[in-house]
This record gives structure tokens, C-alpha cells and sequence, in this order.
């Protein structure tokens, strides 16, 4: 038996020997993220990514579940998560001032905690080479503390941080943008078309502007 | 062994600090139970001592008396002036010379004893119990026994007061958080034990200390629930005190709790995922060291109802600028031809707007401004606004 062929064995029976978890919906369709692992959702400014979160969230809030945004940016706008239908008084903020390290802190310390449906985590308008400066060992120790828990943890970034410490990388990608009315005169932002791609699906969803 | 305090101040205060068992027989004496106290100082003289100099020591003037059963104690105590130990077994012998209005009778009855010419304890000790069953009937019966000291009763005891406090004077000053945290736990888990005993739990911890420089520094912790978790209640203290540390070293420490019922929550098979209230809150104290966290209150106008119900749609969603970022826009015809700013710098390739918004033009501080949406050539759509201090970015749509 060749190497590939061990190798292949090894990782079906290390698959069969773990249990898969268990998927939560995020409120677009084929787009499913798993309790007690890190999911990483990245893409650059204007892909969708913040929207998705906000879906993600008013999904949770919908379970009746607690959630916790730690913001690490201050970027957080309540008006339009509520309008995308995030139940607010179940969603805990954590604005971090603009401080990556005080915001892998309190992650860390919200998932310790434990009681969270969702931890979520928003680095998206942090420069990359601030989120590049967080070591693995962090990532590690965020997916350990999160590992045989409920709890979802997902991070939102321009780029993906964590290495193979994420579980499911989801990454978004503007495909269009949509306008209504005549150029340069009475113009509407309608939305922007977005397309989700991960190891196991890429489904298209449209995000429109409310 | 019963004792009895029989002056002016404040005789409960006084009874509560020897006896959990007080009885406020009159206005102006308290009766205790004193049984036990010989093994912390010895013989009933030295029970009665320690009681004279704590009454003295709070400016208490009471007629002390101890003595085998409560009633005794309490003619000593209304007869004789300062401390008088009624010896068990000679009480009639001990009592007798006092006057029979220390047992306080019906006015009837003491003139008929009067006109008899029984004036003293002795007197009416002396009398037949027959004789005085048939003339004066049960209750110069019960006057008897009280003469004679031999009434024997159970104490009607007071409900001792629901303060949970307690306090610590400190030999020399404490100026580290370390030993500080060692002396709150010694209060804490006595205070705990107390509350507990009574199947109770507290929702408020109130700090006082006292500094070196004289000054007094208070400190109140608010629980979400009612608790006794007391390893909580100390890591609460210390992430307090560690951010809003006092200004000079403790020289005294005075904690209060404030007594609830306790949470009766029965966790269901159903209930939603959700934190421990005081874990959450010892975690809300240990994120708020660099980071501000809160629950988001609903907005004061709930927004449109959308209609979710198709599986690929969401709503788009801003991240604003905190603070809003200073931008120089160069316009063409008057729209935004190319916008600049911290990070920000592209060509408007399309744009929506302007969108004229204001508000508090009730006041003398209105406000005004035009809001456009613009696609850049960096990629992003970007909400601006321009006011009369300039142009301003808003935030992205993502």
C-alpha cells in the first residue's frame, strides 16, 4: 500500500472516529456554520461580509439564543443590524476601541464564559498587517476554548488569520452592485449581488440596501 | 442561665451581641438567654462583668442580673442596681427583701396585700399556696412563684435584625490589592454563612473603608441575580478595586450585604443557550479592564418589518467610521467627483444622493446635512455626508 493510499485510510477513519457538529443555519440558504468550531468569514471592504454576520446574528437571535459581538474597530452600526433583523437586547456589544489585542481578549474571556449561542468576532476594517500580528497561538487557544462547546465563533476579516485553525472559511465576494434610476440624476442604491464561497457550497444571495 | 438588662438605651443591641435569644419584656428590659456564655468567660460573675463593660463601652446604663430562669433575673434586675447574680436554689432567699411592686401587680391586688401587710417578696413567699389559691385566685398564684423565684418559662424571642454587616479594624495600613483580598474574603464568608442560615441571598455588596489620610472610600457592587456565590462575590471585588483603586492604604474595612430571597429558577430541557448571570458578570468585569461591553437596547422606533422569507436574501449593513473620517471631495456639477481621506481615496464611478437629513432644529443646535452613496474605484461603497464643517465619511456598506 502506497503513502496516499495510508494516507486516505488515516483520514477516513480519523473522519469516521469524530463526530461532525452540529450545523446551525445562518439565514441564507446553503449557508450552515458549525457549534464549537471557528468559522472565519473574510473578504475585502464592500463584499458582503458584514451583512452576512448580520444575517448569521438575526438567525441566532431568532433561536433565542445570547450573541456576542466583539467589535474590535467600533464599526458596529445597531440602526441597520436591527433592520436586518438582529432582536438587540439578546446581542451583547464589545467595543474594543480600535485594539485587535484587547478584542482576542475578550473572545477568549466570552467564550471561557461559556452560555453563547454565537461569538462573533469583527476585525473586517482592521489593516491586515494588524491582524497578520496575531500569532496562531491565539487562533489556538480561541479554537480549543471554543471546541466541545455549543458555541458558534465566527471572525470577520479582510483576509483569513487563522490558518488551519478555522474550521470553515466563507469567503465573499461582490459580483455586483445594483442602482436604480438614471445615471447622475436621482440615482438609488438598491443592494449588491454576493457570492459566499467555502469547501462545501458557494451560494449566490442578494444583500439589499433597506 | 438567663440574664436580664434593665435601664435605658439600647438594651436589644446590647442583648444581641451575647445572646441570639433576646426577649424585649418591657420597654426597659431585655431578657437573654446566657446559657453557653460560661465557657467563653467562665463564671456568671464574669458573664455579667463582660456585659457591664460592653454597656458601658456603648453608653448603656442597665441593672444586670443573671439567674437560673428568666423571671428571676427579672426582679433582680428591676431591684437591685448594678450586677446582681441570683444563686440557683436560694433565688426566695435572694429576692426576698425586694418591694412587691418590682412584681408588678394589679393595683387591686397589691392594696389587698397591702391591708394584709405583706410588703416584701419574703411575705408573700411565706404564704400558703392553698390559702392564696382560694383568697386571690391564679393570679397571686403566679405572684407567688415569681416571689419565690421559682416561675420557669420559655423566652419570647426577638427577631434579630436583618443587617448583614461586618467590619475589620486593621492592626496596620493595607496598601496591596493581594492582602486586601484575604481580608475581603474572611467578611465575605461570613457574611455568606449568615446570609445562608437564613436561606437567604444578597443582590448588593456594599465596601466601605477607611484610608490612612482619614478620607472614606465606598464602593457598591449590584449583582444581576441574588447570590452567595462567594468566590465570585471576591473576584468582583478585586477587578473593582484593581480599576477604581483608593487613593491611600486601608486602615479599616466595613462590608454590608443586602438580604434577598434567592432566585428560584428551574432550568428547562428547552431553554435556550444563555450565560450564568454572574458569570457574565464576573466576565463583563474582566472585558470592561480595556473594552467597553453592553447588552444593545432596542431602537426607540422598531424598523420596517422586510419580508425575510426568501432562503438568499440579506440586508445590506454599514460599518460606521468612529469618529466619522474628514474627507476633501472634489465635485463636478455639483456631485462628488473623487473623495479623499484617511485610507479612503478613489474616483466616484456612481453615486446616489444628495439625501438632505436634519434634526434637533427644535434647539438652538440644529443640524443639516447631505448624504450621498458612492461607489469608489477602491471597490467599496462608501456613505458620505457634507455639513458646513466639510465633507465626511460616514462608513462602508458591507
Amino acid at each position: 500500500m502506497n503513502a496516499a493510499a495510508l494516507k486516505k485510510q488515516f483520514e477516513s477513519m480519523l473522519v469516521a472516529s469524530r463526530p461532525s457538529p452540529e450545523l446551525v443555519p445562518s439565514g441564507i440558504s446553503g449557508i450552515e456554520l458549525p457549534r464549537g468550531c471557528l468559522t472565519e468569514i473574510i473578504g475585502p471592504a464592500s463584499s458582503g461580509r458584514t451583512s452576512l454576520l448580520a444575517s448569521i446574528l438575526a438567525a441566532a437571535t431568532a433561536r433565542e439564543e445570547v450573541c456576542a459581538l466583539v467589535d474590535a474597530e467600533d464599526s458596529f452600526d445597531p440602526a441597520s443590524a436591527a433592520a436586518a433583523g438582529v432582536r438587540l437586547p439578546r446581542l451583547l456589544w464589545v467595543r474594543c476601541h480600535h485594539n485587535a489585542e484587547h478584542a482576542l481578549k475578550a473572545a477568549d474571556l466570552l467564550i471561557q464564559g461559556g452560555g453563547f449561542g454565537l461569538v462573533a468576532m469583527d476585525l473586517g476594517d482592521t489593516p491586515p498587517h494588524a491582524a497578520r500580528r496575531i500569532s496562531l497561538t491565539s487562533w489556538f487557544r480561541l479554537r480549543r476554548g471554543v471546541e466541545h462547546t455549543p458555541t458558534v465563533l465566527v471572525t470577520v476579516a479582510r483576509q483569513s488569520n487563522a490558518g488551519t485553525c478555522a474550521s470553515l472559511v466563507i469567503e465573499c465576494a461582490r459580483e455586483r452592485v445594483t442602482w436604480s434610476g438614471a445615471r447622475g440624476t436621482s440615482q438609488l442604491l438598491r443592494g449588491i449581488g454576493v457570492r459566499a464561497r467555502s469547501k462545501t457550497c458557494s451560494p449566490v444571495f442578494t444583500v439589499v440596501a433597506i | 442561665m438567663f440574664a436580664c438588662l434593665h435601664g435605658s438605651g439600647n438594651l436589644t443591641a446590647l442583648g444581641f451581641e451575647f445572646s441570639p435569644l433576646v426577649e424585649q419584656t418591657a420597654p426597659d428590659t431585655v431578657t437573654l438567654d446566657a446559657s453557653g456564655l460560661d465557657r467563653l468567660w467562665g463564671f456568671p460573675q464574669d458573664v455579667a462583668a463582660a456585659m457591664a463593660r460592653r454597656a458601658a463601652e456603648i453608653r448603656v446604663k442597665a441593672n444586670i442580673a443573671l439567674a437560673a430562669n428568666p423571671d428571676a433575673a427579672i426582679c433582680a434586675a428591676r431591684g437591685f442596681p448594678g450586677v446582681s447574680i441570683v444563686p440557683q436554689g436560694d433565688e426566695a432567699k435572694f429576692l426576698g427583701p425586694l418591694p412587691l411592686a418590682c412584681l408588678a401587680p394589679s393595683p387591686e391586688l397589691l392594696e389587698t396585700l397591702e391591708r394584709w401587710g405583706i410588703r416584701r417578696f419574703r411575705d408573700l413567699a411565706a404564704l400558703p399556696p392553698l390559702g392564696i389559691a382560694e383568697r386571690l385566685g391564679p393570679e397571686g398564684l403566679r405572684l407567688r412563684e415569681l416571689a419565690r423565684g421559682e416561675a420557669d418559662r420559655k423566652l419570647v424571642p426577638l427577631d434579630s435584625p436583618l443587617e448583614f454587616e461586618d467590619q475589620i479594624e486593621l492592626e496596620y495600613p493595607v496598601e496591596l490589592l493581594e492582602p486586601l483580598a484575604f481580608l475581603l474574603a474572611r467578611l465575605l464568608n461570613g457574611l455568606a454563612a449568615r446570609l445562608a442560615t437564613r436561606a437567604l441571598a444578597t443582590d448588593e455588596l456594599r465596601l466601605r473603608l477607611k484610608l490612612e489620610n482619614r478620607a472614606t472610600y465606598a464602593r457598591t457592587l449590584r449583582l444581576p441575580v441574588p447570590s452567595l456565590d462567594t468566590k465570585a462575590f471576591l473576584k468582583l471585588w478585586q477587578l473593582d478595586l484593581a480599576a477604581h483603586p483608593p487613593e491611600a492604604p486601608i486602615v479599616h474595612i466595613w462590608m454590608g450585604m443586602n438580604p434577598v430571597k434567592p432566585r428560584a429558577a428551574q432550568a428547562g430541557l428547552f431553554v435556550p443557550l444563555a450565560p450564568e448571570p454572574l458569570k457574565l458578570e464576573l466576565t463583563l468585569a474582566r472585558i470592561k479592564k480595556g473594552s467597553d461591553a453592553f447588552f444593545v437596547p432596542p431602537p426607540a422606533t422598531p424598523p420596517p418589518a422586510k419580508n425575510a422569507s426568501d432562503p438568499f436574501l440579506a440586508f445590506l449593513a454599514l460599518r460606521r467610521f468612529r469618529p466619522p473620517r474628514s474627507a476633501r471631495v472634489a465635485l463636478a456639477s455639483n456631485q462628488p467627483s473623487f473623495v479623499a481621506a484617511d485610507g479612503i481615496r478613489g474616483k466616484v464611478l456612481e453615486f446616489a444622493g444628495p439625501w438632505r437629513t436634519s434634526g434637533d432644529w427644535w434647539t438652538t443646535n440644529p443640524w443639516a446635512r447631505d448624504e450621498w452613496d458612492i461607489a469608489l474605484s477602491d471597490g467599496a461603497l462608501y456613505r458620505i455626508y457634507c455639513e458646513p464643517r466639510g465633507w465626511f465619511v460616514e462608513g462602508s456598506y458591507d
